[in-house]
């Protein structure tokens, strides 16, 4: 057995189920929902940015979501099969040519919206 | 039981624990072992326990090990590692899976470590090297004066002994304390421990309980 099988046999029931997602791709702008453990309580946490790279496979597939708080840029990277993560919702899909928008970080203000993937609805924000 | 094990390095993954916590882990596919001697104070001065593991093909092997292992009741094996151990509680023969990891919370892995080749002082030693301007000509990485000629006793001929200089770094023995273990599969022989452990992926490491724990660990292993 490959070392690679091995691997991959020890995080298959780490997986979460396809299911339990949407179909999102980069340039989409999506929720987060997030667990916040405090002590012994629970609760969620919704994280909403653009979906600017994708990267890992099986069980380290991670998203980076980037947002602007208060005028700054923010980016969280998710790791897609944390248990953490209480549901993904995607808000609006956004059109985009690469794989990877780190071109957005340079941008400022109404340069950052991308295009809505529904043709012709122009930089809806 | 013996609690210690000889093993391969498989890699590193990520594993989430019940709280959604994210642990990095490393792999490794240990035993199954046979204890292939048994060393007492009487007979050899020490106690220990001698394991092998990974059978290879008797054509692989030679004479003295084929017999050796025979003695065992075992096919040759391919690597034999030795553990101190004082009431070992194996005998002669006794074959060990993952299993005997089973309440054990720390191990120490010892394996070793990747070679790094010829190294200068910065790099094996992390000497600070010289400025990078201020005057520094063809120099920026030197380990600076070794100190004159002096022997251990007084003056002599030549540098102190074990001066810290540039050479051989890596592929050396290296001991990692206090690994949590955070799952075992006996049916696959694997175990899973918290963080990094010493040598390439494929390199065979030894897993012991662990002999001595850090002061931290020690409060958690405590504590649950």
């Amino acid at each position: 057995m490959s070392k690679q099988s091995i691997i991959e046999g020890v995080t298959a029931d780490q997986l979460r189920d396809p299911a339990d997602f949407p179909q999102f791709s980069v340039g989409d702008t999506i929720d987060v929902h997030v667990r916040i453990i405090e002590g012994d309580k629970e609760r969620v946490q919704v994280y909403q940015g653009v979906l600017i790279a994708e990267r890992g496979r099986g069980v380290n597939r991670t998203i980076t979501v980037r947002r602007i708080v208060a005028n700054e840029g923010v980016e969280r990277i998710f790791p897609l099969h944390s248990p953490r993560i209480a549901k993904i919702e995607v808000v609006r899909r956004g059109d985009a040519r690469r794989a990877k928008l780190y071109f957005l970080r340079s941008r400022v203000g109404k340069a950052r919206r991308l295009r809505d993937q529904r043709r012709g609805l122009k930089h809806t924000s | 039981m013996l609690n210690a094990l000889i093993g391969r390095k498989i890699g590193m993954t990520r594993f989430f624990t019940e709280s959604g916590e994210n642990v990095p882990v490393t792999v490794i596919q240990a035993g199954p072992c046979v204890v292939t001697q048994v060393k007492t104070e009487d007979t050899d001065g020490y106690s220990a326990v001698q394991l092998g593991f990974e059978e290879v093909k008797a054509r692989r092997s030679t004479m003295p090990v084929i017999g050796h292992d025979h003695r065992a009741n075992s096919a040759p094996l391919g690597v034999h590692r030795e553990f101190r151990v004082d009431d070992a509680d194996v005998e002669l023969g006794d074959r060990l899976d993952v299993s005997v990891f089973e309440d054990t919370k720390f191990v120490d892995v010892v394996g070793t470590s990747k070679g790094k080749g010829f190294q200068g002082g910065m790099k094996r030693h992390n000497f600070r090297g010289l400025e990078a301007s201020h005057g520094v000509k063809r120099k920026h990485r030197h380990p600076g004066s070794i100190g004159g000629h002096s022997s251990n006793l007084g003056t002599g001929p030549k540098i102190k002994k074990g001066k810290r200089m540039a050479g051989h770094m890596g592929h050396e023995r290296v001991t990692v304390r206090s690994l949590e273990v955070i799952s075992i599969d006996p049916e696959k022989n694997l175990i899973l421990v918290k963080g990094p452990v010493p040598g390439p992926a494929d390199g065979i490491v030894m897993v012991r309980g662990a002999v001595r724990l850090y002061k931290t660990k020690a409060r958690i292993a405590k504590a649950g």
